[in-house]
């Protein structure tokens, strides 16, 4: 135990916060954008089973990968408007449909998955970053998807977005204090239903990514949780976009220290540090939660934090 | 029989039924939505409705399996209902069974060779005090830290599935186990016995008991009221001088102890040990039973054995018409969110409902001249 080769590691941890990290962030993004608006979609994990499945399907049948991706995005776009649609009639519970739709959603995947489980699809191809260095593995870790640099970007334009812009600052304002949007003349169920639709097609992305690229195949068992842990990301990340693109990072490195430790020989224990990730939530959350009052930044309407 | 009575008769069954027209509205749509989702893919649905109640209902054989399966779900959906009498949205049954199998797995291994009578209760309160704890946690944790429940259980049963898994393939494993890594086998006296006649385990009945209890408590009891209270109103309830925070542990205690208890007879009636066979997902499951009865302990027992039913009916439609296993998944997505969909009526159905009662009770006053008129 004493000669674990400790740069190894790090490396491993490295390239796993960005390999493991993207549909963290996808997902996180999405039910930012959800939860901007006020509304929970806890469905979000069924979506994202569906999209890697839509994904993984699309790109077999169309032979082009990032048409998959798009096609995943559509299918996370129509369960999206399903939540919206069915949370803005009264008496429904959004935690609760978003339970149900979970089980909808993966049920679906599972279903019109089955033919996809064996074939090869065509896959996201990796940007060489790391071609200046000798060093085999930081060579390999610097192999990095295109669809992290758009999650990135897409957490910078986010961010700008809800702060500066009006459409940003009306959501903003439906998700905070929906009399006063509603006294200014704004529709609340449009504008929500919109960013859960929105939402869910980028989580469904952070799906074609599982599938597409990292682990890279179709199966019952590709998701381990993701859609969850985005609830908690947000909460952790405080709604804000760019702060989901640190938390996403800091949970792929959590989610690859199972795997980063078995490549240094570490192997007892396996399934323990494999859910780190979830230990990490849940000390996350009983740290920045408080009894007492709502959390800094959190949207006024939300279900959750009350 | 007059007119008028018929339509007083009428009404008084509209009354009555009210409240379980969102449930068959659902069913009815749910029906609709896999037919029509089986149609458009050319798979043959008609075949598909008529095999899942064959499957579930249609023999002696589809009972047993049926009840075998809704023996679990009877006390995981408790572990549902329960918290939701103060207001949780609890999911994370599927730990508490699996902390509960453990406990009561791992438990005559530490203890002498006690005879049956004595080590069966002793197993059921261990996978009690196991799977209570577990949900009792998340209950602290949202009334001390505010941590949303939801998510926390679902956290801590990715946990207690982690935990499970790396006590039954390392420390706790049994070196005789070799490709099916679980615990030492329980030995033949501590094995619970079918029902009489039946190839039913006692957990059912157990299950139904449990039920029957937890309808007792929340209805006639006067804790079961303070969580109502609770789960009305917390203002209120605090203001009133409830003790919030101890009723919220109770009732989140007290499901995740069913749960456990599910584990338990899981290991004790049909596995014989702990291994990852004990978790088939019956904690999942528990949710959609414990949401399409309302919450209702009774209705859980009707509820529990229709989703026992629908889920036993999965392997047959795999073997008759080649339909992936996924199938019944897909329709209980469905039934769940048509269950909340269907919710929505709920207002305008109580306004129905009062209009009704108010001619039920005028109906006398005006009978004689409304006779005349016929």
């Amino acid at each position: 135990m004493s000669n674990i080769d400790f740069s190894t590691l790090l490396l491993a941890l490295f390239a796993g916060a960005i390999r493991v990290g993207t549909p963290f962030l996808f997902v996180s993004l999405g039910e930012c954008l959800t939860e901007k608006g006020g509304r929970v979609n806890l469905g979000l994990e069924g979506i994202l089973v569906c999209g890697a499945m839509t994904g993984y399907a699309a790109s077999y049948f169309s032979g082009s990968a990032w048409l998959g991706v798009l096609a995943a995005g559509a299918s996370g776009l129509l369960l999206g408007t399903l939540h919206g649609l069915v949370c803005s009639l009264p008496r429904v519970n959004d935690i609760a449909f978003g339970i149900a739709l979970m089980l909808l959603g993966t049920g679906l995947a599972f279903f019109l998955g089955k033919p996809f489980i064996q074939p090869q699809a065509a896959m996201l191809p990796s940007i060489d970053l790391g071609s200046w260095s000798s060093h085999a593995q930081l060579h390999h870790a610097l192999q990095i998807n295109a669809l992290f640099l758009i999650g990135v970007v897409l957490a910078g334009v986010l961010q700008w977005g809800l702060s500066s812009t009006r459409w940003g600052l009306v959501l903003r304002l439906v998700g905070d204090h929906a009399e006063t949007a509603r006294a200014l003349g704004y529709r609340i169920n449009p504008i929500r239903i919109a960013a859960t639709a929105c939402g869910g097609f980028l989580a469904a992305v952070g799906g074609a990514y599982l599938s597409l690229y990292y682990p890279g195949s179709w199966n019952e068992g590709l998701s381990s949780g993701q859609g969850l842990m985005a609830v908690a990301l947000v909460i952790f990340a405080r709604w804000q976009p760019l702060r989901c693109l640190l938390a996403a990072l800091l949970f792929g490195a959590a989610g690859a220290l199972g795997p980063a430790l078995q490549a240094v020989g570490i192997t007892s224990g396996y399934y323990l540090f494999n859910a780190a990730p979830y230990a990490l939530t849940l000390l996350i959350m009983v740290v920045t939660c408080r009894p007492d009052r709502t959390l800094g930044n959190a949207p006024g309407e939300l279900s959750l934090t009350r | 029989m007059t007119p008028v009575m018929t339509r007083r008769l009428g009404l008084r069954l509209g009354i009555g039924l009210t409240p379980l027209l969102p449930t068959l509205a659902a069913l009815c749509g749910t029906l609709l939505l896999f037919v029509l989702f089986l149609a458009v893919q050319g798979k043959p649905a008609g075949d598909a409705c008529l095999l899942i109640f064959e499957g579930a209902f249609g023999s002696m054989f589809a009972w047993q399996n049926t009840l075998q399966r809704a023996a679990p779900l009877l006390l995981t959906a408790l572990c549902v209902a329960l918290p939701a009498r103060v207001g949780l949205i609890v999911i994370g049954g599927e730990g508490a069974l699996a902390m509960g199998g453990l406990a009561a797995a791992v438990l005559p291994s530490c203890l002498p060779l006690w005879p049956a009578w004595l080590m069966l209760p002793a197993m059921a309160i261990a996978a009690m005090l196991a799977g209570g704890a577990w949900i009792a946690l998340c209950g602290a944790l949202r009334q001390w830290r505010g941590v949303n429940e939801t998510i926390s259980s679902l956290l801590l049963s990715y946990l207690a599935v982690a935990l499970f898994k790396h006590l039954v393939e390392g420390p706790l494993r049994d070196p005789g186990s070799l490709n099916k890594p679980s615990t030492t086998p329980l030995p033949d006296i501590y094995l619970i016995n079918a029902l009489p006649g039946l190839e039913v385990h006692w957990g059912l009945v157990w299950g139904v008991l449990a039920c029957i209890a937890a309808w007792v408590f929340l209805r006639h009891s006067v804790a079961g009221f303070a969580m109502a209270i609770v789960g009305g109103n917390v203002r209120t309830a605090k203001l009133v001088g409830l003790p919030v925070n101890r009723l919220v542990l109770l009732a989140c205690a007290l499901g995740g102890a069913a749960a456990g208890l599910a584990g338990m007879f899981e290991v004790a009636a049909v596995q014989g040990s702990a291994s990852s066979a004990l978790l088939a997902g019956y904690g999942f499951s528990g949710i959609l039973v414990a949401f399409a009865a309302r919450q209702n302990p009774l209705a859980i027992v009707v509820c529990a054995i229709v989703i026992g039913g629908v889920e036993a009916s999965g392997s047959l439609l795999q073997r008759r018409l080649d339909l992936p296993d996924a199938t019944t998944l897909v329709l209980q997505g469905l039934l769940f969110c048509n269950l909340l969909a269907w919710e929505a009526i709920t207002g305008r159905l109580t306004a129905l409902r009062l209009r009704w009662q108010q001619q039920v009770q005028v109906a006398p006053h005006i009978s004689a001249s409304e006779a005349s008129h016929v």
